[in-house]
């Protein structure tokens, strides 16, 4: 079946192929340094991943969802073996040839399976949850062990692997990496998705406490404070006794190895996090990013310094200029302007996929598309609010932006996907209700 | 699929939207704060990232002599200088690379890097003054190197280097311990600033103003291109100097003053105050303090026994000898005790005995009974021991001390020494104790030996009294210093009296240049020799010319001359070469001189305080040499090769 091009979503297309061009505009300026590097010439490397991101729009436009639905535990198993090949190799004698590139950048993320992986977790998630004939409702639909096991076991007739699984296997491979800002992207799909899928925001609260204990654990009145809360809202809402126990538990046990949990990650990552509460404690090194990007973006002003022209990425003093910071050279160079353009391409593209969401033909199609939705929105939010020391640093791209090709694919390949599914539902003559 | 019912999706819609909707608000919100609200200061952050200042070094005022040739003049040199980079290591490394282009040694390295700590926000020079070959050479390494800068600069030069060191002084960069002085708070570290004679005296008018300029730095730290010519300060040129110098002269002095010998020269107009000539041997060359002395030279200059770098005109003090007789007559003539025609009760038989001791005069066989003219004209010690004594210590003292021969005499130089000489009797009672001493050393107060040390500058200024209406001028080489002056008090008949006793010279110059004087220049003077317990005595002559109506008067004083008659015909010549005579053939001039080496200080008593009686100069006249400035200095030329 070939589908007719007039019924496709032009929105979205539209959105897509705007951002897409802004985004290689920026990567062009970002290569006009006065000081030339190999960055000069990146824009066009870039232009070949855009056309090849395009060509992988078009393959997924093409692919029903039900041939995707088929080849989606495929697609996760690979994904899975692929990561823990990647930190194998990357462990041991070398890395494949476009990983090596990728650390010889500088760049601490080790992008090209991880950036894939999120999209085969989107997939797997909404094929899990569209097999469920009621939201999950209690944790332990969520959390359990793919073996019978007395309370957290596998229940009767669920399948293997848990939600919390499918997301967490990759989460910890890529935090093993180690890249901690895409590990925790694979939780935000979790949660965007299990939210798309009906849970209860209680649920999803009790879900997420441990990960808010481990945070809060670094100062003991405020973990005080967190369980005092906890324990009432566990009274408020009334979950299964055993299960509140587990979340309490979780959350005790999060406050006791939250300080080894710290030691553990890499100084940069420590550097990173200290650097946002931060960035003037030690601003030649650790807070050197942060504070040279928000000279860039505040220089910018109203209008920019003009395209091509910012000073701060002229003279270098703009680091990852063509990666992780490039929305700073959107900033200093087209201004508060610029960044309200930007912001808008990414929230018309946001709304647009959530219609696309709503209007879905079928759960899976649907879950898959918030899905990407969420994978993208959290990518936009983290990049650009770093940029501004909204959030802490991490090493996660900005779609359409960001140079690197893996990740680029990964959007557009969301994109086709999000196209198949609304001339879906244009197909059966869905309307809005 | 009820959780998918439209109904339900809607819910999570609203929701999902209105999360979206926060986010994107809250990016907003910080943009807006952060590009608009606190823009300004990010701009200036952004600038202060990437511009770097650098200054612009202001020419210093030309200094000319009073007919306009040039003393100190600039010419353009290349700085090699190193913009400040993020850290010391930084630093180090860049400089390390440098060094086999620069010729820096570990020590000079160093050097620069106490600069960098001082000054960490301005460009550190490494190479003050570089050779083309250099500039070329690290121009085509320039990527090697970030933060090089090589600008084009003025650096002084003194066209005549050695001839008039003393008077003109050199420039150096400010040290820290200048810094705190008061003076030089407008100067930068690291900015030029005059540190002796003319060039430290008028050093806040020769200065002018540095400009800035900035220039574009990258984050490595390599100069990018110039910042906008908007925020470019231009220099201001320093104020030229006109000096009443006669350059002509001072090199003439420079040619005859007898090579290899130290001492110094001194040509003064006596009617206004205007220095002629100011010349001290030996000198030095100013030229290698420009853009930091090579250490080697500075060590040189410091442990040469001549101390080139001591001023002996104004700081180098010698007891005044026999020059001295003329003020001891002054003072009698002016309190009435004597006129010009008096004689003493003891004629000169070779000496006079006071107590129980025996003062001879320099002439053993005594110079009979003689009026105070003739008494001046030959310089009879006896004479003068009686009149010292008829004076009255007392009165000796209080008179030198009006005449100004404790006060300096205020001349436009740094550090002008003061004459020594007892302000009262009570100095005696300090070094000797009360009764311990007699009016014995009234004596030898009375020929110029004894406890008194004085300056040339000091004894030209007496001079210049006795050659003008008897009024002292403060000397000056650009202004004169304000305030009231000593006078001599004497009527113009006595005046004249004096000056025809002094008139011992008789310069028969040829028909050219003397026919201005009828073909003779009465020279007016006075021999001196000052005892010096080092060695041979220093030589003393001071004289001015025409007698009767004097122009210039000059004071010379050569160290180890063994007596001043030596130092005579030096005089003659400068005051010949002034005055239009041409003194280069020996059988032109005729000098007539007593001889006049001056009798053996009268041990007065034991000890230690005798030794005072004459001071050293080079001891108690030497300035600490000045701490060595941290320069590196590699192109200074070879000096001492004049």
């Amino acid at each position: 079946m070939r589908p007719p091009l007039r019924e496709i979503d032009r929105p979205l297309v539209a959105v897509v192929l705007a951002l897409a061009a802004y985004g290689l505009a920026t990567l062009y300026s970002a290569g006009q340094t006065d000081v030339p590097t190999f960055v000069e010439t990146i824009w066009r490397k870039q232009l070949i991943w855009l056309a090849m991101g395009i060509i992988a729009t078009v393959l997924m436009f093409r692919a029903s969802p039900r041939l995707l639905e088929w080849a989606t535990p495929y697609a996760y198993a690979i994904s899975v073996v692929v990561l823990i090949w990647t930190l194998f190799a990357g462990v041991g004698a070398g890395t494949a040839a476009s990983e090596r590139s990728w650390l010889a950048l500088g760049g601490v993320r080790l992008g090209q399976p991880a950036e894939i992986a999120k999209l085969a977790v989107v997939l797997m998630l909404a094929r899990w949850l569209a097999e469920q004939r009621e939201p999950p409702a209690t944790l332990r639909h969520l959390v359990y062990l793919p073996f019978p096991f007395p309370f957290i076991g596998r229940p009767a007739g669920a399948p293997v692997l848990c939600p919390c699984l499918i997301a967490g296997i990759p989460s910890f491979l890529v935090f093993k990496q180690p890249d901690l800002g895409s590990s925790m992207v694979f939780v935000a799909i979790l949660f965007t998705m299990l939210y798309w899928a009906g849970t209860r925001i209680s649920l999803l609260v009790l879900l997420g406490s441990p990960v808010i204990g481990l945070v809060l654990a670094f100062s003991t009145v405020a973990w005080g404070a967190w369980i005092l809360v906890l324990i009432a809202l566990l009274i408020w809402w009334r979950p299964y006794v055993w299960e509140g126990l587990a979340v309490m538990l979780a959350n005790l046990i999060m406050g006791v190895v939250a300080v080894p949990f710290w030691q553990r990650l890499a100084p940069y990552q420590q550097n990173r996090l200290l650097a946002f509460l931060n960035p003037q404690e030690d601003p030649r090194a650790t807070g050197w990013h942060v504070i040279q990007s928000k000279i860039a973006i505040g220089s910018g002003g109203f209008l920019g310094q003009g395209f091509l022209h910012g000073p701060q990425k002229r003279l270098a003093f703009l680091p990852a200029q063509f990666t992780d910071f490039i929305f700073s050279v959107v900033g200093e160079e087209l201004g508060f302007l610029g960044v309200l353009v930007a912001l808008a391409l990414f929230a018309a593209l946001i709304f647009i996929l959530i219609r696309i969401a709503r209007r879905a033909t079928d759960p899976y199609s649907s879950l898959c598309v918030f899905g990407v939705t969420g994978m993208l929105f959290t990518h936009m939010l983290e990049n650009i609010g770093m940029t501004v020391n909204l959030l802490p640093i991490t090493g996660i791209p900005l779609p359409f932006f960001s140079y690197g090709g893996s990740f680029l694919l990964a959007c557009f390949m969301g994109v086709g996907i999000s196209l198949r599914v609304a001339w879906e539902s244009r197909q059966s003559g869905y309307a809005e209700l | 699929m009820s959780s998918f019912h439209p109904h339900l999706l809607d819910r999570r819609v609203r929701l999902a939207r209105g999360v979206v909707w926060g986010a994107l608000a809250t990016l907003v919100i910080v943009f807006f704060r952060t590009q608009i609200l606190e823009h300004s200061a990010f701009q200036l952050q952004s600038e202060t990232n990437r511009l770097r200042p650098i200054p612009l070094p202001a020419p210093r005022g030309i200094i000319t002599d009073r007919n306009g040739k040039i003393l100190a003049e600039n010419v353009t040199g290349y700085t090699v200088s190193l913009l400040p980079a993020a850290d010391e290591d930084s630093l180090r490394a860049t400089l390390h690379r440098l060094a086999p282009i620069v010729k820096l040694d570990s020590q000079a390295i160093a050097r620069v890097l106490v600069r960098y700590r001082r000054t960490p926000y301005l460009p550190i020079a490494v190479l003050p003054s570089a050779t083309f070959d250099v500039v070329s050479a690290l121009e085509e390494r320039r990527l090697l190197f970030p933060g090089l800068l090589i600008q084009a600069e003025p650096k002084r030069y003194y066209p005549d280097s050695g001839l008039a060191s003393h008077l003109v002084g050199y420039v150096g960069e400010l040290t820290e311990a200048e810094r705190s002085q008061q003076r030089v708070a407008a100067v930068r570290l690291g900015g030029l600033l005059g540190k002796d004679g003319l060039e430290r005296e008028y050093d806040d008018s020769l200065r002018g103003y540095d400009g800035v300029r900035f220039v574009e730095v990258s984050a490595l730290g390599h100069v990018v291109r110039e910042a906008p010519p908007a925020s470019r300060l231009a220099p201001v040129p320093g104020k030229p100097l006109h000096t009443t110098i006669d350059l002509d002269l001072q090199h003439y002095i420079a040619q005859i003053f007898p090579a290899g010998h130290r001492g110094a020269v001194l040509a003064m107009n006596p009617n206004t105050g205007e220095i002629l000539a100011l010349y001290s041997a030996p000198g030095f060359d100013p030229n290698a303090f420009v853009g930091g002395v090579d250490p080697e030279y500075w060590r040189r200059l410091n442990e040469s026994e001549a101390h080139p770098l001591f001023d002996r005109t104004i700081k180098g003090r010698y007891p005044p000898g026999s020059t001295w007789k003329l003020a001891v007559a002054a003072m009698a003539l002016k309190r009435g005790i004597v006129t010009l025609h008096s004689h003493m009760p003891i004629p000169c038989r070779g000496g006079l005995q006071y107590g129980n001791r025996f003062f001879r005069c320099w002439s053993g066989a005594g110079h009979g009974d003689l009026s105070l003219a003739d008494a001046i004209a030959q310089s009879c010690d006896v004479y003068f021991y009686q009149l010292g004594l008829k004076l009255g210590l007392t009165s000796l003292l209080e008179d030198a001390t009006a005449l100004g021969f404790r006060s300096p005499t205020r001349i436009d130089l740094p550090d002008e020494k003061t004459g020594l000489f007892p302000g009262g009797t009570d100095y005696y009672d300090r070094v000797y104790g009360p009764r311990r001493w007699t009016s014995a050393v009234t004596l030898n107060l009375a020929i110029g030996q004894g406890e008194n040390a004085q300056t040339l500058v000091n004894m030209v200024r007496f001079y210049q009294m006795l050659a003008s209406d008897g009024r002292a001028r403060a000397p000056y080489l650009v202004r004169p210093a304000p305030g009231p002056e000593a006078t001599l008090g004497l009527t113009p008949d006595q005046l004249t009296g004096l000056r025809q006793a002094m008139i011992s010279v008789v310069e028969r110059g040829t028909a050219r240049g003397a026919a201005r004087f009828g073909g003779s220049i009465a020279i007016a003077g006075k021999t001196g020799t000052a005892q010096n317990p080092h060695g041979p005595a220093h030589g003393w002559f001071i004289g001015f010319a025409p007698a009767d109506k004097p122009e210039i008067v000059v004071g010379a004083i050569v160290e180890f001359a063994r007596e001043g008659p030596f130092v005579a015909p030096l005089v003659t010549r400068v005051i010949g070469r002034y005055l239009g005579v041409d003194t280069t053939v020996a059988s032109n001039v005729r000098i007539v001189l007593p001889t006049d080496t001056a009798p053996h200080p009268m041990q007065l008593l034991p000890g230690p305080p005798a030794e005072d009686t004459t001071i050293p100069p080079l001891d108690t006249g030497v300035t600490p040499p000045p701490p060595p400035p941290v320069d590196t200095g590699h192109a200074a030329p070879a000096p001492g090769n004049r």
